[in-house]
């Protein structure tokens, strides 16, 4: 029989490449961006204390932390709830949950904040809440776009040959969707750090403080410094997801 | 007669209340080791009716007997486990390699790793795939053809008595069909597997079954027989005009050249004469004579207009012989290359090449005649 078969290219396309180099790239130059400004210009004694670096250590700590735990609450709640409303049965469910946050991403993160801060009180708990209500939508509907664009032949072999629903789930399901999902995560990911700046308004700490007091203080520098932080803290979240999205991407696909 | 393999009692599906039923209560006999096609137009539920025997969908009422054993209300899974399945889009888990895939029921049912691995070998040289350079590829790296294969060996890979198969060829390109299905004749020579193939192409129902069940709407059998009776003798107008036109020439395929009475033209071995040539021919109520080499093979059609021609040499002369049939060729190959011939006749050889005979019009008709 012939051996022909399509050629198999060992070189991953263009744009993938791109998605890890791209983050990076812009990532050092918003870091040089900043250095030059903490260089050449004035530098008061104002703004010396607004940069004062245990403060800013501090706030990174917080934004840290706010934009990991917000990630894994939306983690933990939209895959599930994707993988649910995937199953037989739940189509109406569907349509209604991605309606519904898709009006919760509609709002502004400044009004989900204010929301969640007026029965859930001040505190980085209730910002960590806001930011996984406004991310979960990404997560949700790459879950089900992921689950969905399965190959129903697959699956159907799959069953055919003995697999039990559980088994096709994850032998079969997950795998072959895990690449959009974790793109959903990563959308999510960078919401919630770049979210995470506005925590400040009801006690959650943060970077924001840093931008806020320069805004108050009338004090350039320090509004740039801020917001260049938080970028490249996004920008690194950004990366480490492309890379887990190469990484645990199935071969063969 | 023993008990058939599978037996379907009165299995009926239907969707929805009001809806007329895929299936209807159907009765089908599956005897041990025989091939059932299951044909008809499109939407006449014949893969409904496959997929109810493993249960990948659920009878809304009936019985289906597995060994005669019932198991309509088995753990679906395990029943699975125990029949291929074979299906037009092939299936295979992209993210798994040949290897993982042929693998898959093996590993479900708990076999050592050292039988696994062997077992994934012995099934890739039986669809004649070298183990060596397709183990670890992954099926986007196979042509359609090959991931067929892949697809038949992931069925076997676990020895089960019953295969089923949902237009397994359905798929792939007319010449790489020919050959898959001649291959599985083949295959299913050696292993005797129970198996319920569905299809819409009656000649490939001609081709593959041992027994036929033509279905109409509802899957409801409008006949049930070998292909050979199926064709002398059609149950009603549906059959027939679902046979179509041409049901002679369908026939054809069942038949070998091997059950022909070959037609004896005068041969001439070369180095020959050309006044021996001559009285050949002149002493023959033929036109033409073969001639063939030292090694009894066929080269050439020699008719006294190019004996005359002296100009050549007799191993030049004359038309050359282009194609060859052997006794296990189908009587449709036989037609074909007699229509193809400049002498209106086919030169028959065994495997070797060497000559047998030759087929002709006469001696095609006269079997197709006999069967009456």
């Amino acid at each position: 029989m012939s051996t022909v078969s399509p050629n198999l290219s060992s070189r991953t396309p263009l744009s993938e490449r791109l998605d890890l180099i791209v983050s990076p790239i812009f990532a050092v130059i918003l870091g040089l961006i900043g250095t030059a400004v903490w260089l050449y210009s004035d530098i008061d004694s104002i703004t010396e204390d607004i940069l004062a670096p245990e403060k800013l250590q501090r706030q990174l700590g917080e934004t840290l932390v706010l934009g990991f735990s917000s990630s894994i609450l939306v983690i933990l709640v939209a895959i599930p709830l994707g993988i649910v409303v995937t199953r037989k049965g739940f189509p109406r469910l569907k349509n209604f949950l991605v309606d519904t946050l898709g009006l919760a991403q509609a709002l502004p993160a400044y009004g989900l904040i204010v929301i969640f801060f007026s029965f859930m009180g001040a505190g980085i708990t209730t910002v960590i809440f806001a930011l996984a209500t406004f991310s979960l939508l990404p997560v949700l509907r790459n879950t089900i776009v992921g689950l969905e664009q399965v190959d129903k032949s697959v699956i159907d072999a799959g069953r055919g040959m003995g697999y039990t629903s559980r088994q096709i789930l994850m032998k079969i399901e997950l795998p072959l969707s895990v690449e959009v999902i974790i793109a959903g995560i990563r959308t999510a990911i960078v919401i919630n750090v770049g979210m995470s700046a506005l925590a400040f308004l009801v006690g959650g700490g943060g970077l924001g403080e840093t931008i806020n007091s320069g805004l108050k203080l009338d004090r350039g520098p320090a509004i740039l410094i801020g917001a260049v932080m938080v970028a490249i803290l996004a920008l690194v979240f950004d990366f480490l997801s492309a890379l887990a999205q190469k990484y645990l991407k199935p071969k063969g696909l | 007669m023993s008990e058939p393999l599978i037996r379907l009692e009165s299995v009926s599906k239907s969707y929805g209340s009001g809806a007329e039923p895929a299936v209807k209560k159907l009765t089908l006999e599956v005897e041990k080791g025989e091939v059932l096609v299951l044909v008809g137009p499109s939407g006449c539920g014949k893969s409904t009716t496959l997929r109810l025997i493993n249960r990948l969908i659920e009878p809304t009422s009936g019985k289906i007997f597995l060994n005669g054993e019932d198991v309509t209300d088995v753990d679906p899974s395990e029943l699975r486990r125990k029949i291929g399945y074979v299906i037009q889009q092939v299936g295979l888990f992209p993210h798994r390699t040949i290897a993982e895939n042929i693998a898959t029921v093996p590993r479900l049912l708990g076999w050592d790793k050292a039988k696994i691995e062997s077992r994934i070998d012995e099934m890739l040289e039986l669809v004649s795939m070298d183990p060596e350079t397709y183990r670890d590829r992954y099926p986007k790296e196979l042509s359609g053809g090959q991931a067929q294969r892949v697809g038949v060996a992931r069925a076997l890979a676990a020895d089960p008595d019953v295969l089923l198969m949902d237009e397994p060829f359905g798929a792939i390109d007319p010449i790489t069909r020919d050959r898959l299905q001649n291959e599985f004749l083949r295959l299913q020579q050696e292993l005797k597997k129970t198996i319920v193939f569905v299809t819409h192409d009656i000649d490939e129902a001609i081709k593959m079954g041992n027994r036929i069940a033509i279905l109409r709407e509802g899957s409801e059998i409008a006949q049930l027989d070998t292909p050979e009776a199926i064709l002398s003798h059609p149950a009603d107008e549906f059959v027939e005009s679902f046979l179509g036109s041409g049901a002679i020439l369908k026939g054809l395929t069942l038949k070998k050249v091997r059950d022909i009475d070959l037609h004896q033209v005068p041969t001439l071995t070369a180095p020959v004469a050309r006044d021996q040539a001559l009285q050949a021919l002149q002493d023959s109520p033929d036109q033409v004579a073969v001639l063939l080499d030292d090694k009894e093979q066929p080269t050439r059609w020699i008719d006294e207009k190019a004996l005359n021609r002296t100009s050549q040499p007799i191993e030049k002369s004359g038309r050359p012989v282009t194609v060859n049939l052997q006794p296990e060729d189908t009587l449709q190959d036989a037609l074909t290359t007699m229509l193809q011939s400049s002498v209106g006749m086919a030169v028959v050889t065994d495997r070797k090449g060497k000559y047998l005979g030759c087929c002709t019009i006469e001696s095609l008709a006269k079997l197709i005649m006999s069967e009456g």
